[in-house]
C-alpha cells in the first residue's frame, strides 16, 4: 500500500467528518442554489474545521475565505469541500519542504526534539532506514539517555537498518553523547548523523536547558550543526502543539516538523495552524510503524483528505 | 488565556449597569466566549456544544449576587459545570477484589501506557502495599518489554520474564497463571500502543480481555490529546469496554480539554492521572483541579469562594475598627490564624495555586506546614485571657509554662510574641490609615507575618510581606488584581515568590 493510501485511510475517519458536515449543510433548502454561502453553512464549515484539530483561528480564517469565495454555480458540497482543499492547501504549500541533505557537511547533522511519547525513536530509525537505502551513510547517536529502555529501542532499529548506533549509559550526560557521537561520525565522514533525544514537557524550563546545551555542544565541533533541527509532533495533539514548537524552536533552533501517527483517526489539522503562525517547513509525515511508513508531506494530498476530496486531478 | 477570557467577559459584562439577574444576551455574549475558550483548550466540539447548552440552561436568571460581579459568576458557573462534567470527585481504582486483579492498559502509541503502568506498579506497592506483577504484551515496538522490565524492577514489582514467539494473548494467559500461582495481588499488563480504527489489533484487546477478565481497564490517553480524544475514547470504549483513564503529561502546559471530551463520550471517570517523569509522579485524578485549569485559571474560583466565606463581614468590621485605635492583641492574631485554617490551612490554600505543585518539595524541607500553625494556635489558646490582652506580662516564667501547656519550647513562644510584635507595630503605624486600608494592611502583613514566623527567619512579618487583601483577591477576579494578589499570597515578588513564603526574610516588597 502506497502511503497516500495509508494517509487516505487514516485520514478517512476524518475526512468523513469534514465530508459529512459539508454535506449535510449544502443540503440546506435555504443554500439550493445559491452560489454563496449563507451564515449558518459558514458556522457550520467553521467548526467542521475546529472538530479537525485547525483551532478557532485558523477555522475562522478559512471559513471567512469560503464566505468571499465565488463558487462557480450553486454551492455543492463538492464544490465546496474542493474549494476548502485548495485554501487549505495554499496554506500548506509553501511548508511542504522534504529533508535535504546538505553533502557539504560531513556528516550532515540532523537532530530530533520532541514532547514524549511523539515518536522521535522512531522517526530516527525510519529516517536511518531510508537514508541507508539510498547508499548514505547513516549513523544514529541514542541521545534519550532518560527513558527506560529508549537506548535499546534506538539499538534494535539500528539492527534492522544496518545502522550503527552511538550510545551511552542510561542516565548520562546527553550533551556528551551527542558530542562523542559527532565526533565519531566527522572522523568515519559519514553522510548523515541522527541525534534522538529525550523526550521533554516544552514547559521544563530545565529539561529545555538541557536541549539547548546538547545544541551548543555539538557546534563546538560543527558550528553550522544541526543542520537541520526537526521537531517531531503526535498527529494526534491538539492547539498545545503551537506551544510545543514555539518552546522548542527557541530551546533549539527547530528548523522544520515531522508529523507522525496519521494513519489513525487525528486528523493532524493543527499543522494548517502551525503553517500561519510559523511558517516551518513539514518534512515528512508517519503513517505506519514500519520502516518505510515515513513519508514526504503532500500539501494538496494532505489537504484532499483533510476534507474529503476525492482523488482530484491537479 | 486566563487574562484573555477573564477580559472578554469582563468586556461584555462591562456594559451591564445594574445588577439583577443575568438576562439571556448577557449570557450569550459570555457563553460565545467561553465557548472558544473551551475549543482553544481542545475540548471536542459536540462537548462544547451540549456543554454551553447545559450552561445556558444553569446561568439564565441566575441573580446576581450582592457582592460578586457578574463575570465572576459567570465563571463560576462554568467551572462548577465543569468540575460536574469532569466527574465531580475522585475515583479510585477498583482492585478490592479476590486476587489477583487485573489492571489491563490500552492506549494509543506513545501515550504513555508503560510509564503509567511502571509508575501504577510502584504506586501499588507502597501506598496500597500489594505485590504487584507487571506483563509486557507490547511484541510490536522494538524494546518495549525492556522498558517495563527495567521499570517493574525499579518498583520491586514482580515481572513476567519474556519468552519469544508467543502471541499478546499467550502472554497474557501466562501472567495470569503465574499471579495465581504466585500468589499477586495485581497483575498489570501493558499493551502495544494500537490504532482506534486498527480492527485486528482491537480484536486481540478483545481476546486479552476475556482471557484475563481485568478489573480494572485503563485507557492511558495523552493530556496533549487534540479533537480526535472523542473518536480514540469512543472507539476503545466500544470495542473493549473501558473501566477508567488514566491521563498522561498532566505537568505539561496543555490545557487538557482532552480529559472533558473523553469523560463525557465514554462516561467512564478519569482515575489517574501523569504528573512528571518520575516514577512517583502518578496521582488520583483531581476533577476541580482540571477544569480550573481546562479554563487557565488554577482554582481561582474555589480560593474566592472559601476565602469570601473564611471572613466574614463582621468580622472584618471590627477588626478595622480596632486596627484603627492601633489595638490588635493576641486574639486577633489567634484570629487571623483560624482563618487561615479555615480556608483549608496552608497545604490547601498552596494547592490551589497553579504552579506550586513542584514546589512542594521545598516547601516540605523549609519545615513550613500546617502542624506549625497548629502549634501557634496552641501556644495562644495556652495563655490566659490577660496574657493574651496585654502581651507584656509575658515574663520567663510564664513563657515556661505556656511551652508545656502547648506542648511546644519556649523558642517557639517567644519566636511567636516576636512575631506579634512585629506585626503589632506595623499595626501602630497603619492606626492612622481609615478602617479599609488599615484592614487591607493587615491582611497583607498578618498572614505574612505568620509565615515568617513558620519559617523561623529573623524580620519576619514584613509590613505587605505576606497574605494580600482577600476581598481585593475576590475583586481583583473581576478587577484585574489578580496577578498582583497571587504575588502577595506568595509572600513577595511574584510569580516565584513561593520560596518568599517566609522561608527567605527579603520577602519585603515587590
Amino acid at each position: 500500500m502506497g502511503w497516500l493510501q495509508k494517509l487516505k485511510q487514516g485520514l478517512s475517519k476524518s475526512s468523513q467528518k469534514v465530508a459529512d458536515s459539508l454535506k449535510s449543510l449544502t443540503s440546506l433548502s435555504s443554500l439550493m442554489g445559491a452560489s454563496k454561502l449563507d451564515a449558518s453553512s459558514i458556522e457550520e464549515v467553521e467548526d467542521a474545521l475546529i472538530g479537525a484539530d485547525l483551532g478557532t483561528k485558523s477555522a475562522a480564517r478559512l471559513a471567512e475565505a469560503m464566505r468571499k469565495h465565488k463558487f462557480d454555480g450553486p454551492v455543492t458540497s463538492d464544490s465546496l469541500a474542493a474549494a476548502l482543499a485548495d485554501a487549505i492547501a495554499e496554506i500548506l504549500r509553501p511548508v511542504a519542504t522534504p529533508l535535504v541533505l546538505d553533502s557539504a557537511h560531513r556528516p550532515h547533522v540532523l537532530l530530533l526534539v520532541g514532547v514524549n511519547g511523539s515518536g522521535k525513536t522512531t522517526t530516527a530509525g525510519k529516517l536511518a532506514q531510508q537514508w541507508h537505502q539510498q547508499g548514505k551513510s547513516v549513523m544514529l547517536a541514542a541521545g534519550d539517555t532518560f527513558r527506560a529502555a529508549a537506548i535499546e529501542q534506538l539499538q534494535i532499529w539500528g539492527e534492522r537498518t544496518g545502522t550503527k548506533v552511538i550510545a551511552g549509559d542510561q542516565g548520562g550526560d546527553a550533551a556528551a553523547l551527542a558530542y562523542t557521537a559527532l565526533e565519531k561520525a566527522q572522523k568515519e565522514q559519514a553522510d548523515i548523523l541522527i541525534i534522538d533525544t529525550a523526550g521533554r514537557l516544552q514547559n521544563r524550563t530545565e529539561l529545555m536547558d538541557e536541549l539547548a546545551k546538547i545544541v551548543r555542544v555539538i557546534r563546538k565541533l560543527d558550528q553550522s550543526a544541526p543542520h537541520d533541527s526537526v521537531i517531531v509532533l503526535d498527529g494526534t495533539v491538539g492547539q498545545n502543539a503551537l506551544s510545543q514548537v514555539k518552546a522548542f524552536q527557541q530551546a533549539a533552533d527547530v528548523s522544520g516538523l515531522i508529523v507522525t501517527k496519521l494513519d489513525g483517526s487525528a486528523k493532524g489539522g493543527v499543522v494548517v495552524a502551525l503553517a500561519e503562525e510559523f511558517g516551518l517547513p513539514v518534512h515528512a509525515v508517519g503513517v505506519g510503524e514500519g520502516a518505510d511508513d515515513l513519508q514526504p508531506f503532500d500539501a494538496q494530498e494532505f489537504a484532499n483528505a483533510l476534507t474529503g476530496v476525492a482523488d482530484r486531478q491537479d | 488565556m486566563f487574562e484573555t477570557l477573564k477580559g472578554k467577559l469582563q468586556t461584555v459584562f462591562d456594559g451591564l449597569a445594574k445588577r439583577g439577574a443575568l438576562s439571556e444576551a448577557d449570557v450569550d455574549a459570555a457563553l460565545r466566549e467561553v465557548r472558544l475558550a473551551l475549543l482553544d483548550a481542545d475540548v471536542a466540539l459536540p462537548v462544547v456544544k451540549s456543554f454551553i447548552e447545559k450552561l445556558r440552561n444553569d446561568a439564565v436568571g441566575v441573580a446576581s449576587l450582592r457582592s460578586v460581579r457578574p463575570d465572576q459568576q459567570v465563571i463560576k458557573i462554568v467551572h462548577d459545570a465543569l468540575v460536574e462534567m469532569l466527574g465531580g470527585d475522585a475515583a479510585p481504582l477498583n482492585i478490592a477484589t479476590n486476587p489477583p486483579a487485573v489492571i489491563l492498559m490500552a492506549g494509543l502509541q506513545g501515550s504513555g501506557k508503560t510509564t503509567t503502568a511502571g509508575k501504577l506498579a510502584l504506586r501499588l506497592k507502597t501506598r496500597e502495599r500489594k505485590k504487584v506483577l507487571v506483563a509486557s504484551l507490547d511484541m510490536t515496538r522494538p524494546a518495549a518489554r525492556e522498558q517495563l522490565r527495567l521499570l517493574g524492577e525499579q518498583a520491586e514489582a514482580g515481572v513476567l520474564p519474556e519468552a519469544d514467539s508467543e502471541t499478546p494473548a499467550q502472554i497474557a494467559k501466562r501472567a495470569l497463571q503465574v499471579a495465581k500461582l504466585q500468589a499477586y495481588d495485581v497483575l498489570i499488563l501493558d499493551t502495544a500502543g494500537r490504532l482506534s480504527i486498527d480492527e485486528a489489533l482491537m480484536a486481540e484487546l478483545r481476546d486479552i480481555k476475556t482471557i484475563t477478565n481485568p478489573h480494572e481497564i485503563l485507557l492511558v490517553a495523552d493530556a496533549m490529546t487534540g479533537q480526535d480524544a472523542v473518536n480514540t475514547a469512543e472507539a476503545f470504549h466500544k470495542a473493549i469496554g473501558i473501566t477508567g483513564i488514566a491521563l498522561t503529561r498532566l505537568d505539561g502546559d496543555a490545557r487538557g480539554g482532552a480529559a472533558l471530551s473523553m469523560r463525557h463520550i465514554t462516561g467512564c471517570p478519569i482515575k489517574l492521572g501523569g504528573v512528571g517523569e518520575k516514577q512517583d509522579a502518578l496521582e488520583e485524578f483531581d476533577p476541580a483541579r482540571l477544569a480550573g485549569r481546562i479554563l487557565d485559571m488554577g482554582d481561582v474560583v474555589a480560593l474566592v469562594e472559601k476565602a469570601s466565606e473564611a471572613i466574614e463581614a463582621e468580622e472584618a468590621e471590627r477588626m478595622a475598627r480596632r486596627m484603627a485605635k492601633g489595638q490588635f492583641d493576641m486574639n486577633d492574631f489567634l484570629t487571623q490564624i483560624r482563618q487561615l485554617q479555615k480556608m483549608g490551612g496552608l497545604g490547601g490554600l498552596m494547592g490551589m495555586l497553579p504552579g506550586i505543585g513542584k514546589m512542594q518539595k521545598q516547601i516540605a524541607a523549609a519545615g513550613i506546614d500546617d502542624s506549625m500553625i497548629k502549634r501557634q494556635e496552641a501556644i495562644i489558646l495556652s495563655m490566659t485571657k490577660k496574657e493574651r490582652v496585654s502581651v507584656g506580662l509575658l515574663n520567663a516564667s510564664r513563657r515556661k509554662r505556656i511551652a508545656a501547656g502547648s506542648g511546644t519550647s519556649v523558642q517557639d513562644v517567644n519566636k511567636l510574641v516576636k512575631q506579634y510584635q512585629d506585626m503589632a507595630r506595623m499595626m501602630k503605624k497603619l492606626g492612622g490609615k481609615t478602617g479599609a486600608a488599615a484592614m487591607k494592611a493587615m491582611m497583607g502583613g498578618g498572614l505574612g507575618g505568620m509565615g515568617g514566623g513558620m519559617g523561623g527567619g529573623p524580620g519576619a512579618g514584613v509590613p505587605g510581606a505576606g497574605m494580600p487583601d482577600l476581598n481585593a483577591l475576590s475583586r481583583g477576579l473581576g478587577a484585574g488584581g489578580f496577578g498582583k494578589g497571587l504575588g502577595g499570597l506568595l509572600g513577595g515578588g511574584p510569580p516565584n515568590g513561593l520560596p518568599g513564603l517566609g522561608v527567605k526574610p527579603s520577602g519585603k516588597k515587590k
